[in-house]
């Protein structure tokens, strides 16, 4: 039991895949200005992980090498196909506002990597595991990024006014870098920092 | 048979397309009718918005179907197109405003000088909303677009049966920059759109969004839009957008001729 659960629980902190792999940046930078888009790619993003890790893992006797990137993109691409109509069917003003970034999680390098780190030589249910623990040390990291964004950017959470702007009669003064894709970057640095500084054996040796 | 051979090679290939295109396909068959669903009501939802009928929980179709009543119109000349002119792509259920725009023979291309909206394209035929009670008319709901600093930006604006007040004003979907230009969604900025003049005494266009904040004491605040700051990009497209679709290439001929209609 205890190999299943550190499978889950390495990535999220130990591995995760933003802060020590330094992946997936692109979309983290994308979707954190609030916290709704945050938490909804993370569902998406761990759903496709775990079930394109589960089928290729399935099949991963059958796979021909020569065409091995080929048939993994095809599995991956149709998950986020399926997870894109579903939110368009039943969340669908979340889906509007994540517009593209959902399409993109096709190419976002995480799921490729867990494929072919893991899913390619390990069981099924270590491969699943091991991609509901990626898209959750994945969706950490986003939810504490979108955190603070949407935070001091909007001085809101999930929406719900939390600092009242000056806009709006309060006395809160948003700062609109915390909305613009830079502030992504300067925080996930910063949680890059924290994290190695928690955990020195993180740091690459000089 | 070894997995590298060119015969297991094709086997596999052809299997994973097969049964990921199954997949694929039956979710967006399947799922398509929530979805068109989703679609229609949410724009049903923009246009009551925008003439501020929505109130509480009361059902969207209902409202809708009580007191707005939708009519196709030519835009080149005001005109009402007749339903025996309907058919695949002009229809009022799933009017698609860009697909129309695109269309060969329902769109056209704008003149690059006179495309301040800058949406190269626009429909000829459009849907535009009456809301009607006890038969009188209240007022009218248009659609708008152009473009914002990212995005296209769509939205509807109410005017009131003068044809010259604003009465409402919202987008429903537009990709700017959350807190900086998606402050056009604010129903705070949209609120300030209310009552404003579009048109003077002579009839000239003269609503505008400035940069800053409006003198409410000056003679132009009833013409005058409060900028977004941050968003001075925006806030222009906005400005260029409204006045590009209630000018004389947009909404002009159809706000000629319901005038006649209605004041003879």
């Amino acid at each position: 039991m205890g190999k299943y659960l550190e499978t889950v629980k390495h990535p999220l902190f130990d591995s995760n895949p933003v802060g020590v792999q330094i992946l997936g940046i692109c979309s983290a930078l994308a979707v954190t200005t609030k916290l709704e888009t945050a938490i909804v790619m993370t569902i998406a993003v761990t759903a496709v992980l775990a079930f394109s890790n589960v089928s290729i893992s399935l099949i991963r006797n059958q796979i021909p090498g020569s065409i091995r990137i080929i048939v993994e993109m095809a599995i991956i691409a149709s998950l986020v196909i399926l997870v894109d109509q579903f939110l368009k069917a039943f969340a669908y003003q979340t889906s509007k506002q994540l517009s593209v970034f959902v399409g993109l999680i096709i190419t976002n390098c995480i799921i490729m990597g867990r494929a072919e780190a893991v899913a390619l030589h390990n069981p099924p249910r270590i491969s699943f595991l091991d991609g509901i623990g990626n898209g959750l040390g994945y969706g950490l990291m986003l939810l504490v990024v979108a955190f603070f964004r949407e935070l001091f950017g909007s001085g809101k959470l999930l929406g719900m006014t939390v600092l009242p702007n000056v806009t709006e009669g309060g006395w809160y003064l948003p700062n609109g870098l915390f909305l613009l894709a830079p502030s992504g970057f300067i925080l996930v640095g910063l949680i890059i920092w924290a994290l190695r500084t928690w955990k020195p054996e993180l740091r690459e040796v000089e | 048979m070894p997995a590298d051979s060119v015969k297991k090679t094709l086997i596999v290939a052809f299997g994973v397309c097969i049964v990921c295109s199954i997949l694929v396909s039956t979710a967006a068959v399947s799922l398509k009718g929530i979805q068109d669903e989703n679609k229609r009501l949410d724009r049903i939802k923009n246009i009551l918005l925008a003439g501020d009928l929505l109130n509480g929980d009361a059902d969207l179709r209902t409202i809708y179907e009580e007191k707005i009543q939708p009519m196709m119109i030519d835009l080149s000349n005001g005109k009402q197109v007749p339903k025996e002119e309907f058919n695949e792509v002009l229809n009022i259920e799933d009017f698609d405003i860009t697909m129309v725009a695109g269309h060969p023979q329902y769109g056209m291309t704008i003149p690059s000088e006179k495309d301040t909206a800058k949406i190269n394209k626009m429909p000829k035929y459009t849907v535009v909303y009456i809301h009607k009670e006890d038969n009188v008319i209240k007022q009218i709901i248009l659609p708008v677009y152009g473009k914002g600093l990212w995005s296209t930006m769509y939205g509807f604006v109410a005017l009131d049966t003068d044809l010259k007040t604003v009465r409402g004003f919202t987008f429903y979907d537009h990709a700017e920059t959350p807190g900086l230009g998606g402050e056009v969604d604010n129903p705070r900025w949209k609120a300030i759109w209310k009552g404003k003049q579009i048109f003077d005494e002579k009839g000239d266009l003269r609503i505008e969004v400035i940069k800053g904040t409006v003198d409410t004491s000056g003679s132009e605040a009833q013409y005058q839009i409060d900028g977004l700051s941050g968003a001075t990009l925006t806030a222009r497209g906005v400005n260029d957008l409204v006045r590009f679709w209630l000018g004389d290439d947009g909404y002009g001929p159809f706000f000629k001729r319901f005038k006649e209609e209605i004041y003879g």
